[in-house]
This record gives C-alpha cells, structure tokens and sequence, in this order.
C-alpha cells in the first residue's frame, strides 16, 4: 500500500506517493529525479550510494525511501552552490580523483561526511573513512590526494596541463616505449 | 523485494500490539543493513516491517550501578564515538569501531546486529569476554540473557517471536583488568572476520598472577563462542608467554570453522590460536599502558 512521504533534499521539498519497499535511491532518481546518486553492488559494499541524511553517511541501496520521512537528505547535486563546485567536486576534477566517475559521486559525499565531521583529517584517517569507498578503475591515490587538497586548501592551484606540454610528456614516454 | 506493509510504532506496547497482528509474517527492522540485504535476496519475506526507529527510549547509553547500558536502537557509531564508553569501556569502542564502514556503523544498532546472530560479527565476542547481557522484552515482562547464551545457531538466537532487545547491559571490569579485541583481515579492511579474538584478563594486585581470564573468538563455528578450557588452563597460572601458548592451544581444539572464501577450515584453527594469544599479550600490554602513560589507550587508532 502506498504512502505519503515528504523526502528534503538539497533544501528542497519533494512530496512522494511511494511503497513502503522503494529503496531511498530508487526514490531519488527515479521519483525525485536526481541521477547523481549511482547504484553499484546494491547491498551496501561499494559506496556508490552513498547520500547523507540528518548529517549521517548512508548506502541509500539499503535505505527504505518510507523511513526517511521528513529528513534531511543531501545528494551530490546539493554541493555546488550558485553554479561553483564544490571544493570536494573541483579538487577530484583537478587532482584526477574523478576518472571513470561512477563511485565519485559516492566518493565525494564519502569526504563531505568526513569534512563535515573533522575538518583537519590526518591522509590515515581519509584512508580508514573512505575504505568503504571502492573505485574500480582503482584510483585511490589520486581520490585521497583530491581530497587532501580540500584539506590543505590547495583547490584551485592546479593550472590545466597545455596542450603542447602534453604533447612534449608524452613523447618523453616513448623512450620508454623503444628501449 | 516483494511489497510490505511498513510500521512505526510509537512504543514498546505499539510493538506488541503490531507483533501480535502480523505474527510470524512480520519482522522487526531497525537499521536494516542486514535484514534489507536479506530481503532483496528473497531469503526472508516478511509481508510486514516493523521499525524500531519511533520508539522512544531504545536509543542512547548511560550507567547506571557501575555497567553500562546501550540501548537496543543505538547505532554501531554511537558506541564508537561515545566518550562515556571510550573512558569506562575503550575496548567496546574500539570493537564496534572495526564493523564493516562508516556507513554500516551510521546505520546498524547494537540490538540489531545481535539479532541478526551472524556468527561472523565484531561485537559478540568482545561482549562476551566483557560478561554482557541483553534485555528482552516482550508483552509478557522483561529477562536478562547472557550474550554467551544467546546464540544458538547461524542466524539463530533465543529470542521469542514477541521479543525485543530494549538493552544490552556491560558490567564494569573488576579492578587491576584489562581486554583487547583482534580482527584477522587478510582480504579488506571492511570485510568480516577470518576469525577474531576477545580476551578480558584480571590480574591479582601483584600483577604476576592470572586471577581471571575471559576469551572469546568470532568466525569459528555457527555461533560466537567462549574458550572456557583455554580459560581454564590460565586461571591462577603465572603471567609467562608458555602458559599464553598453552591457552592458544586449547583455543584451536575449541573451535569448529568452515571452509569459505577467508580461509580453509585449517588455516582458521591455527588463527584462532594464534589470535587468542595475541589478544591475550595485547591485553597484558594494557596492564604496562596504565601504569606508564594513561592516556596512550585511547590514541592507539590502528586499524587491524
């Protein structure tokens, strides 16, 4: 039988007519429409999921839409703010933490949570939070370097590599390629 | 997952009431972690889910006459990050801080996870070694179970139908005592156990002599155990690395585990052994610890 729920995401107010078995994830991208949030393993293992809801970090794949009645709901669409990114959502793209991008949404809700609650986290503590985090094309250095940016406040340092100095490093790789 | 009907009793009467209703075909859900898993896999089907997470006064941890008590709704976080736990207890936090990740600890209660009787869980054993209770309540009154008594099989435990787990009560340690808890990960750091090991050790006031001696392993039979002979064989002993392998040695001829994906049958016998006497020197450490620096206990953050 279907309920009334009012879900609160990213500030905003979604009134929903939904199953008691829809899966909060379900509900936010097919119901609220908000695809950001991606489905991996579906039983909580990967991180894809992951949304905060009241300030907590959850696998909203094992979420029961029905229970989030009336919660505070944040989504990786909730961070950048008057078309800016996020520091989180710019330090991935500069310092290579986004790659093939489907656990990064995960990933950045994963150090939001974590920023949120220590500000000033030690690499150790990113690693042991974020290990419940997979990235498949296994690119963990470069998520705990993005992340350590935010932390060292180094967003916005990196310059875009040229065009002909990337032409020049990968050139430079073919003495590699002959010997 | 198949449709359900969804409740949110108010309290403990409202439970019953939603209990008696629905009978069998209901289940209780509180984080949900394990039973929403279960579901999708169509290995239960309740045609009802009753949710813990309106009742008042299930959650929270307080002391009360020297234990403490943990409400059955408090999450696996609350009790890692709890400062009345890490000062009374540090090695409940530092157990419920190895489960599985951030966000399973948000989301599983202490309550939940016992019922949920995996014998592969962080908490049973550590609350074991600690000589914990639950509190169960059902329409008819309320009962103290020992957590040593509470499993009976994979997935199982004594828990009646109507029951529920309101409290998990852990008494204060004697004095001149310490404990560790150990998790054997060789695969993932979010993984479950290969087997794990609890020893709570009581020393007598000139600190040379086991008084007592509580272990407990994890991952190595249907149900948590308690290694009473490997006890048994330290209880009254001088502190000395023999007597320490002597209890390992009783620890593997206690254990019954399976072969699977962590590890052959054998190789998780010979790391109970191994892991029971490494819990039981880490807790021994403990003893050094306090006299040297008190406030090292708390720092050590290492995850393994």
């Amino acid at each position: 039988m279907k309920r009334a729920v009012v879900l609160n995401v990213n500030g905003e107010s979604y009134d929903l007519d939904i199953e008691p078995n829809r899966l909060l994830l379900q509900a936010l991208r097919e119901d609220v429409g908000l695809t950001g949030t991606k489905e991996g393993c579906s039983i909580g293992v990967c991180g894809a999921c992951s949304v905060i809801v009241d300030g907590r970090l959850v696998s909203s794949c094992l979420t029961l839409a029905v229970a989030c009645q009336g919660k505070e709901i944040t989504t990786i669409e909730g961070l950048a703010s008057d078309g800016r990114l996020h520091p989180l959502q710019q330090a991935f793209i500069e310092y290579g933490g986004f790659q093939c991008g489907i656990c990064t949404p995960g990933q950045i809700m994963a150090a939001k949570a974590l920023l949120n609650e220590n500000p000033q986290p030690s690499e150790e503590q990113v690693k042991e939070w974020m290990s419940g985090n997979l990235c498949r094309c296994t690119g963990y250095y470069k998520i705990l370097e993005s992340v350590m940016a935010v932390v060292n406040n180094k967003v916005g340092t990196v310059q875009p590599v040229r065009r002909d100095e990337r032409s020049a490093k990968i050139e430079s790789l073919k003495v590699y390629k002959s010997s | 997952m198949q449709p359900f009907e969804y409740r949110t009793p108010k309290n403990l009467k409202e439970v019953q009431q939603e209990l008696k209703q629905f009978g069998a075909d209901a289940k209780l859900v509180a984080g949900g972690t394990a039973l929403i898993i279960m579901m999708k896999q169509r290995l239960v089907r309740p045609t009802c889910l009753i949710s813990l997470s309106s009742v008042r006064g299930l959650a929270g941890i307080a002391e009360k006459n020297g234990a403490l008590r943990i409400g059955g709704s408090t999450t696996h976080r609350e009790v890692e990050t709890s400062s009345l736990v890490r000062r009374r207890l540090p090695l409940l936090a530092e157990t419920y801080r190895h489960v599985a990740t951030i966000r399973v600890r948000n989301m599983a209660t202490v309550g939940g996870g016992l019922a949920h009787a995996d014998p592969n869980q962080d908490p049973p054993p550590t609350l074991i070694a600690l000589g914990a209770s639950v509190k169960a309540s059902s329409a008819g009154g309320s009962r103290m179970i020992p957590v040593e008594e509470f499993f009976t099989d994979y997935y199982e435990t004594v828990l009646k139908p109507d029951e529920v787990i309101t409290e998990v009560s852990v008494p204060r340690l004697p004095p001149n005592s310490a404990g560790a808890f150990l998790k054997f990960l060789p695969r993932t750091a979010d993984d479950y156990a290969t087997v794990s090991a609890a020893a709570v050790v009581t020393l007598d006031r000139s600190k040379k002599i086991f008084s007592d001696v509580r272990i407990a392993l994890g991952s190595v039979g249907t149900t948590p155990i308690r290694a009473r002979e490997a006890e048994a064989v330290l209880r009254g002993q001088p502190v000395k690395a023999e007597a320490l392998r002597a209890a390992a040695e009783k620890a593997k001829q206690a254990v019954d585990p399976i072969s699977d994906f962590r590890g052959s049958a054998a190789y998780k016998r010979e790391m109970a052994g191994v892991f029971v006497r490494r819990a039981l020197e880490k807790a021994l450490e403990g003893f050094k610890r306090v006299k040297s620096a008190p406030s090292r206990q708390s720092k050590r953050r290492g995850r393994r």
